[in-house]
């Protein structure tokens, strides 16, 4: 009794060294399971809304190809101000952008956006610039949609109503392209926006 | 006889009573990181108040459904940890109603967020030390 009491004693280093790593492993999980419900920047959103509406009324009465430049310069603008507040939120979160729910996330979010660019190109050389919103509109909603499956669900509500503002874009007057560009990625942004900063921390 | 290690439950004696006494013998294997580290913070040490301060430090709040979601446990073991939690002012609880469905939610309080980070240094500090007596 007294020798295993002894063993016991002697192996306590690495017990210990071993339960304090175990318990740090178990923070560094829990804090990622836990942060993949805001990992969606909901300020972020709401600046990307307010560039979208400022797009929508620069490109208002402009002809349609001047109108497709505006949205172009709109979207590389938008990309850069999303990647700035993910970027920001994930370092106040202290949350490395390499980790798991950042990196499903952003696997998920990926293709259908992909897809999206694919067909702008195509769209574009076949001179079919009047139904690029709702293809746009539609694919970034299905983005939304995939990549927010795995959090809160506001985010997926948000994607689908994307999707909703595309498939009435497609089925509305080219003229009204516009302005339901300029209501999607504004105001569905600002408004989801503001309700993901309020419920779910910034 | 050994005990099992960290095998501790709700109906455990409140931890503050037990933080300055020395180690009873039958807990030299089972007690080995409280005893190492007598101002161990024993109220964030619980594997179950680990997860839910955890998972507020990186969320602004959570609500009740949220938590017992993530750390995949009961009703009342979350509420009898959390509440723990809230009688030492680490975390606070808001109580409203969405619709009619009533709504609590949680938040870490600044000196919940200090203990937490307080015991983040108390583990990397014994790694550390570990490391460095080996």
């Amino acid at each position: 009794m007294a020798l295993a009491q002894q063993a016991r004693i002697l192996k306590e280093p690495v017990s210990i060294d071993r339960r304090a790593a175990d318990n740090l492993r178990f923070i560094r999980d829990t804090m990622e399971r836990a942060a993949s419900f805001t990992a969606v920047p909901g300020w972020g959103g709401v600046a990307v809304g307010c560039t979208a509406l400022a797009a929508g009324l620069t490109a208002a009465h402009r002809s349609i190809q001047q109108a497709f430049f505006v949205w172009m310069a709109e979207a590389g603008v938008a990309l850069l101000v999303a990647a700035v507040a993910v970027c920001r939120k994930s370092r106040r979160l202290a949350l490395p952008l390499g980790s798991q729910p950042s990196r499903r996330a952003l696997l998920s979010f990926a293709p259908p956006l992909l897809a999206g660019g694919m067909l702008t190109v195509v769209l574009f050389r076949l001179h079919e610039l009047s139904i690029l919103p709702g293809v746009w509109l539609l694919l970034y909603g299905a983005a939304v949609v995939t990549g927010g499956a795995f959090s809160v669900r506001i985010v997926p509500l948000m994607g689908l109503c994307f999707m909703l503002a595309g498939a009435l874009a497609l089925a509305s007057p080219a003229a009204w392209g516009n302005w339901f560009l300029l209501a999607g990625f504004g105001f569905l942004h600002i408004g989801f926006g503001v309700a993901i900063a309020r419920r779910h921390g910034g | 006889m050994a005990r099992p290690a960290m095998v501790r439950t709700s109906a455990d004696p409140p931890e503050r009573k037990t933080r300055n006494t020395p180690a009873a013998p039958a807990r030299i294997e089972s007690g080995t990181l409280e005893n190492s580290l007598p101002h161990l913070d024993r109220i964030i040490h619980e594997r179950m108040r680990l997860g839910i301060v955890s998972a507020l430090a990186v969320n602004e709040s959570l609500t009740f459904n949220e938590l017992k979601k993530l750390l995949q446990t009961t009703d009342g073991n979350l509420s009898v940890h959390a509440r723990r939690l809230e009688e030492v002012r680490y975390v606070e609880c808001s109580k409203s109603f969405e619709g009619r469905m009533p709504k609590t939610e949680y938040r870490l309080t600044v000196a919940g967020r200090k203990a937490f980070e307080r015991y983040l240094d108390h583990m990397e500090a014994l790694i550390q030390a570990m490391r460095e007596g080996a």
